[in-house]
């Protein structure tokens, strides 16, 4: 098999890694069924593993690093959906995939299933370093400087039982990008890290520690502006032994790193990861350029070559079809190569399941990537589906064929494109279920035209204060909160994930379900008419505060 | 007490262990339980003296005796013996095998060999340790002596 385009190929010692891996995990799973594993105990062993238990059965949450996969691996998850689980997946604003009705007991089978693909569902869950995050865009995107994957890829094997962090006080999450345009969150992660070209021609990286949105929600602060290649491991070896030291261990809502950073201070935090950097044998920990290039030569590049005139092609099609115009405009994003474009899959369909694939569809993506892009596809932190190098002059082939299988949704970055947790549907912890109303709302601005209108505007739902929906960076979040046993939700505005990551602030009361629908359609309806030319919701937020909204909002309640 | 040895290193029997703070005013003290609180860097003026230090887990899930252990060997070279007891979980030998533990004091009905089978389940790393290694062919893999 050549290596694939995209993600790091395994070789046998990889893949002895692995099995032997899931044989330890398999053991875990007899001795918890046996009885001489405690359920306490067995917890954290599963949680490493991606194992959950939800609200009516087990959830497997499968790694995808850095978010990219090749078409055999989505045929996998296909595979596993149609025979272990209900015919669908759950993709994840951490770039991985959830099976939501799993037993116990396959469990071992569908770890066994994955390794045949080089998969595994190693750290997706537990108080250890998480699956790695990247840019969705990398290696493909125009503005680019820095392809992130390589040292994503260094990162997922550095951090994969490691063994001083696998025992940490709470979870840890790691993103990385190499564009000046964040579309990782950097700043809402434990680690964000940004790369960019250094003077001798390898990356430096600018480190932020400390932000996360959950409960309490904290921008990250930058440690490090500029650390050099060399330093990389030894610089994070050095800032998660702080947190693993000194984290807080009595109280779980406490025990996050950003918690630690607040304490102590940015100042007081970055001179303690010092002190450690001068105690610590740097040598030791050098990460070489020769490390470094023998995991790159693992990643296959594609050899990227488009007829002359594919751009005026592309450009004959939007003129004559509008639908397909619209589509274009919401879905792609330039490519650094001129024939080439990236594209955008939507998994969110009017009225549909934010992030949710079937099998059919799973594998439809799949042929789709071998047809059109290298083999290629990225999971967005939107819960989208990226076709990262796709001819120009072939895009809108690329469009009818999706078209056909009702994955054309032209809504990307728009309001129909709205991230929602789980909710009360699955997860023990939420107070509401927030399926229905991202449905409700998803149908209630359906139309692609209507949404072309409105322009870019982010929904982002949580079904309670954990926050997996991502409500504080939604330019529009909702909160769902129990009122005396019925399903509430809070509105905030403002919140962003990218350049300039802020908090939404509360717009006001919270509201039921269907009134919620209906105060952001007023809402919506109330920017429309006060934007000045050329204004994006948030640019209208920005220049005139909450005010006008919340008298939209809350107008006839 | 029935001990696990996670390495050559044979483990000596130790008739008194103090705490930290009585170490410096006992100065025949050879033998030290660190409290989990406690930074192992405090152990410093001691460790010419020190034979044995013994890191306590007060569940299995408290991760600082890992960097405790580092700590140790990696910041203060401390050559004498490290032990860990306390609620331990044999799926952890190999971490703490990793991090320069010696040895552990067997929890209550432990199966010896699962802790055997446990220290020797996987073939690489994908990370440096405090162990003598040997790179793999390609990229952050080494292959640890054990």
């Amino acid at each position: 098999m050549n290596a694939p385009v995209g993600h790091y190929q395994y070789d046998q010692s990889d893949r002895e890694f692995l099995a032997a891996r899931i044989d330890e995990f398999s053991g875990q799973v007899t001795r918890r069924i046996d009885g001489s594993l405690s359920e306490d105990e067995f917890k954290p062993l599963r949680l490493m593993n991606g194992l959950y238990l939800q609200l009516h059965a087990y959830m497997l949450r499968v790694a995808i690093p850095y978010g990219t996969i090749d078409s055999q691996q989505m045929r996998m998850f296909a595979h596993i959906a149609r025979r272990y689980d209900r015919d669908y997946g759950h993709f994840t604003t951490r770039q991985n995939i959830q099976f939501n009705w799993i037993k116990l007991e396959e469990t071992p089978d569908i770890l066994r299933d994955l390794a045949k693909v080089d998969m595994h569902a190693i750290q997706t869950s537990g108080n250890c370093i998480r699956n790695v995050t990247s840019d969705e865009f990398a290696g493909a995107a125009a503005d680019e400087v820095v392809d992130p994957r390589v040292h994503a890829e260094i990162l997922r094997q550095w951090s994969t039982l490691h063994p001083e962090f696998t025992f940490l006080p709470r979870k840890f999450k790691i993103a990385i990008s190499g564009s000046p345009n964040d579309r990782v969150a950097a700043r809402f992660h434990d680690i964000g890290i940004l790369a960019r070209s250094g003077a001798d021609g390898r990356p430096v990286f600018r480190i932020f520690v400390g932000g996360g949105l959950g409960r309490t929600p904290i921008i990250g602060q930058e440690i490090f502006d500029a650390v050099p290649e060399e330093r990389l491991l030894a610089t994070l070896e050095a800032i998660v032994r702080v947190y693993n030291a000194h984290g807080r261990r009595d109280n779980i809502y406490k025990a996050r790193i950003k918690i630690l950073v607040q304490a102590l201070g940015i100042d007081a935090y970055r001179e303690a990861v010092e002190a450690e950097l001068q105690q610590m044998d740097l040598e030791h920990y050098r990460l070489t350029p020769e490390m470094v290039d023998a995991i790159r030569a693992r990643f296959a590049v594609p050899e990227l070559s488009a007829p002359d005139n594919a751009s005026q092609e592309l450009s004959a099609r939007r003129e004559t079809n509008p639908e397909f115009d619209l589509w274009v405009r919401s879905n792609t994003h330039p490519h650094r190569d001129a024939g080439h474009i990236i594209a955008v899959v939507s998994l969110k369909p009017a009225g549909g399941i934010p992030g949710d694939a079937t099998s059919a569809q799973m594998d439809r993506l799949a042929d789709l990537a071998d047809e059109y892009s290298f083999g290629e596809l990225r999971i967005t932190h939107l819960q989208n589906i990226v076709l990262g190098h796709v001819r120009q002059d072939r895009l809108y082939d690329l469009w009818q064929a999706l078209k056909e299988v009702d994955l054309a949704s032209a809504n990307i970055g728009l309001i129909g494109d709205i991230v929602a947790c789980p909710g009360l549907d699955y997860c023990a912890l939420a107070n509401a279920r927030s399926i229905p109303i991202a449905q409700k709302l998803g149908a209630r601005f359906g139309d692609a035209t209507l949404q072309a209108e409105i322009g870019a505007l982010r929904i982002n739902i949580s079904g309670c204060i954990n926050a997996c929906g991502h409500h504080h960076a939604g330019h529009i979040g909702l909160l769902g909160v129990d009122k005396r046993g019925e399903e509430f939700f809070q509105i905030t505005l403002g919140g962003r994930a990218e350049n300039g990551a802020s908090i939404g602030t509360i717009l006001g009361p919270a509201l039921p379900e269907d009134d919620t629908v209906d105060a952001i359609a007023r809402l919506v309806d109330c920017y429309l008419g006060i934007r000045q030319r050329g204004e994006t919701f948030l640019d209208t937020l920005d220049r005139l505060g909450d005010v006008p909204f919340k008298e939209a909002a809350y107008e006839t309640v | 007490m029935k001990l696990f040895e996670l390495n050559e290193r044979p483990a000596k029997f130790h008739e008194a262990l103090v705490t930290l703070s009585e170490l410096a005013e006992n100065t025949e003290a050879r033998a030290v339980l660190l409290d989990i609180a406690d930074d192992a860097t405090a152990l410093k003026p001691y460790l010419n003296r020190l034979e044995l230090v013994v890191l306590r887990f007060p569940i299995f899930r408290d991760g600082r005796v890992f960097t405790q252990a580092r700590e140790l060997r990696e910041y203060l070279r401390f050559s004498g013996e490290i032990r860990a007891e306390g609620h331990v979980l044999p799926d952890q030998a190999a971490f703490l095998k990793r991090c320069g533990v010696d040895n552990v004091v067997l929890p209550e009905g432990s199966d010896v060999e699962l802790w055997e089978k446990q220290l020797h389940r996987f073939p690489v790393a994908y990370q440096r340790s405090v162990l003598p290694f040997r790179p793999v062919e390609g990229g952050l893999r080494i292959e640890e002596d054990s």
